[in-house]
């Protein structure tokens, strides 16, 4: 429910005078796709919640530019960094929280060589800090108990060897962690990347998220955690194409932890 | 006559070596016809990486049975070779088991090598069942039909039978050194090949020494022959493992490079003071070649790691793409990419060192685009790699070359990429409603 989320622009921050402690990346998963979109208001639920000083960059943020790279298009990607880092540069932008990897991995690694260095993380690495210093806590609540398989995403796993932050606050839902059979460094594809996502697959014998479903149906969970919103689409296709969606549903870890809190 | 066997085995020693420079040369010729890479300075890093992955084989062991019958193979060729140096002393000063007097050392030397000899070949026997009877998956894939499949197998045959001819020069000297025969001093320990002693007992002594000599020679003519063969195989692995994991990336997997040439454009583009239709100065450059269409566009680093391809297919049997049925396979990318190099290289050899363009490319004429455009640039083939091959690297660089040279991406790619250009999301909605999410439930 939207009642009363606090969402406050970087323009308008600024015009007040005020710096936020970190800019939310939201990405154009989390500002337009309708799944993702529940995926950016749980997290600022927990933003809110912990008292955390933020803001997004509203209609000034523009696509990152990694599905233009890793379609080849370097021209399109450094444009749209280019644009990006001189909006946030001229924010003093020093500290970003996204909840895509993809958001985070293309402003972590291939923004700095283009004038863009900040600190980057991603919101799973952020919640975790907010437990630690008891800004969160949480009381089992709703998951206790749950089989909960988590699927590593590319981008936060391999590409940048984050495998622990999700964990870590799975196991704070004290649910049951189910690993899947390859998982963390051997985590298999949701499909997604390198563009993938815009366009049909090529001829083969199966799609790639249908494959990974099947890995995670293995484990017999309650629910599939993801912690990237293209994975979560992918995954939630693949469970209603195997016709699962009445008892396993696919859930970000930020939407997790708000709903265990009843956020 | 007295120097015959010394004198021969000088020559065969010389030209076996000159050979193998003359192909070593070749393949930093062809390695250089690749571009500079943008490498990060950290040496320390390297050699520990070098150290932990290619001395360490740390990457192997992924996969147990496979990587610990790996290791025994990797480490008794490493040893018995020591057993080479031998051979090449007694070959040139005409001596005979120059180290024995090293006395129980020398006993424990060869009992080790004896020892290494026979695990070598009980793995390389498991290795030969997995390709050829058990038909392990990644082994039967279509890349791997004709040259390569005969390639890995003659390899195994090649070390089954230097193994034999190492133990039988044992079990024949040993046998002599019991006949006290001349010239067969007391030395050495054979643990394993005092059980094929038996087959020359009641032998004529005349025949035992043939038979010795023989696979002495052989032996060590083998081992030459091998050395040659290397250039022309997959087996050249076991010495360019060493250079592509010291220059393997040192960056996060994610991170692609920028391509300078394109940010040089961009700034001149983003410049308020630049005149957009300036004319081109007079001595500008010809513009820099987006992206790889060939061998030499691409980076030396990628055609070192081309050679060294082990064509083991572990990125192959963890790509996404290739294990639900799509054409696309990391390792044909790699072995493609060396099998063009090697078609430029022999081209140069025959044109005084030039190449002269012979209408083909990697492109098409190897890499099908269908191939380049199933990648989800998942980094599962990297990951799996033993020896720090980044296949993915080249898919992108091949996939700027199609889009940035020939505007030939695939049609809803272009849809997307003409959404990021006008709207700022890879989909069709407006940039000014991009904060709608907060007052929606
Ligand atoms: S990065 Fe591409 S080629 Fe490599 S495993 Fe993933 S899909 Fe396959
Ligand atoms: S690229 Fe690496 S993993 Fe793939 S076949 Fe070659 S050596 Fe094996």
């Amino acid at each position: 429910m939207s009642e009363g989320i606090k969402v406050p622009t970087m323009a308008s921050l600024f015009a007040e005078g005020k710096q936020p402690e970190v800019l939310f990346w939201v990405g154009c998963a989390g500002s337009f796709d309708d799944r993702a979109k529940k995926i950016t208001r749980a997290f600022v639920k927990i933003l809110n919640k912990a008292d955390v000083s933020f803001a997004v960059l509203g209609t000034e943020e523009s696509c990152t530019g990694d599905p233009a790279k890793r379609a080849g298009n370097e021209f399109l990607f450094q444009m749209q960094a280019v644009t990006n880092i001189e909006v946030m540069n001229a924010y003093e932008v020093k500290k970003i929280v996204t909840t895509c990897p993809h958001c985070f991995n293309t402003i972590k690694n291939e923004y700095p060589g283009l004038g863009g260095e900040y600190e980057v993380i991603h919101h799973t690495q952020l919640i975790n800090q907010l437990f630690e210093e008891g800004r969160l806590s949480l009381e089992g609540g709703s998951y206790k108990g749950k089989r909960i398989t988590y699927h590593d995403p590319c981008y936060l796993g391999r590409a940048n060897n984050i495998y622990q932050a999700p964990r870590d606050l799975i196991q704070k839902l004290d649910a049951e962690l189910v690993e899947m059979k390859n998982c963390r460094k051997r985590g298999l594809c949701c499909g997604a990347g390198g563009s993938q996502m815009f366009k049909d697959a090529e001829k083969g014998d199966k799609e790639v998220n249908i494959a990974r479903t099947e890995e995670a149906l293995e484990t017999k969970p309650d629910i599939i955690a993801a912690a990237c919103p293209f994975c979560n689409t992918m995954m939630t296709d693949g469970v209603k194409i195997k016709e699962k969606e009445a008892s396993i549903v696919v859930k970000d870890i930020a939407e997790l932890i708000a709903g265990a809190d009843d956020l | 006559m007295e120097y015959l066997p010394n004198i021969s085995f000088a020559i065969v020693l010389v030209a076996g070596i000159a050979f193998f420079r003359r192909n070593v040369l070749r393949l930093i010729r062809n390695i250089k016809l690749g571009k500079e890479p943008q490498l990060e300075k950290d040496n320390t890093q390297r050699w520990k990486n070098m150290a932990r992955i290619a001395l360490g084989q740390s990457k192997m062991v992924v996969r147990p049975v496979s990587g610990i019958m790996h290791i025994l193979v990797y480490v008794g060729f490493v040893i018995i070779n020591i057993e080479v140096l031998e051979i090449i002393i007694d070959g040139l000063l005409g001596t005979h088991r120059i180290f024995a007097g090293l006395g129980p050392i020398y006993d424990f030397l060869i009992a080790s090598f004896e020892i290494l000899a026979l695990l070598v070949i009980i793995a390389v026997v498991v290795f030969w069942l997995r390709r050829n009877i058990i038909r392990v998956k990644r082994f039967i894939k279509p890349e791997m039909k004709g040259w390569p499949k005969r390639d890995a197998d003659l390899i195994l045959y090649i070390e089954v039978v230097l193994m034999f001819l190492f133990l039988t020069m044992n079990a024949t000297d040993a046998q002599l050194q019991a006949l006290s025969v001349e010239g067969y001093a007391q030395a050495g320990a054979f643990p394993v090949s005092q059980f094929m002693m038996p087959w020359y007992e009641g032998m004529e002594t005349a025949s035992i020494i043939m038979i010795e000599r023989a696979a002495w020679w052989l032996h060590i003519v083998g081992i030459l022959v091998f050395l040659n063969y290397l250039y022309y195989s997959k087996h050249l692995h076991i010495l360019l493992a060493f250079p592509n994991t010291f220059y393997g990336s040192l960056k996060p997997k994610g991170q692609l490079d920028n391509l300078e040439a394109v940010t040089k454009e961009v700034q001149l583009m983003m410049d308020p003071n630049a005149d957009p239709f300036a004319a081109p100065a007079e001595d500008a450059e010809t513009p820099e070649k987006f992206g790889a269409s060939d061998v030499m566009d691409l980076k030396w680093t990628q055609l070192l790691s081309a050679y060294t391809c082990t064509e083991c297919g572990r990125c192959t049997s963890e790509c996404p793409a290739n294990q639900t049925g799509k054409k696309l396979s990391p390792r044909k990318i790699m072995m493609d990419t060396r099998d063009r190099l090697e078609e430029v290289g022999q081209n140069m050899n025959v044109n005084a060192g030039k190449f002269v363009d012979d209408g083909k490319q990697l492109l098409d004429d190897y890499i099908s685009r269908e191939e380049l455009w199933a990648c989800t640039s998942c980094n599962a083939c990297v990951e799996a790699c033993p020896v720090s091959i980044d296949p993915l690297s080249i898919i992108m660089d091949m996939r700027q070359y199609l889009v940035m040279e020939q505007s030939a991406a695939p049609a809803e790619l272009n849809q997307m990429m003409s959404n990021v250009e006008n709207n700022g999301a890879p989909w069709p909605f407006n940039q000014m409603d991009r904060l709608n999410w907060v007052n929606e439930s």
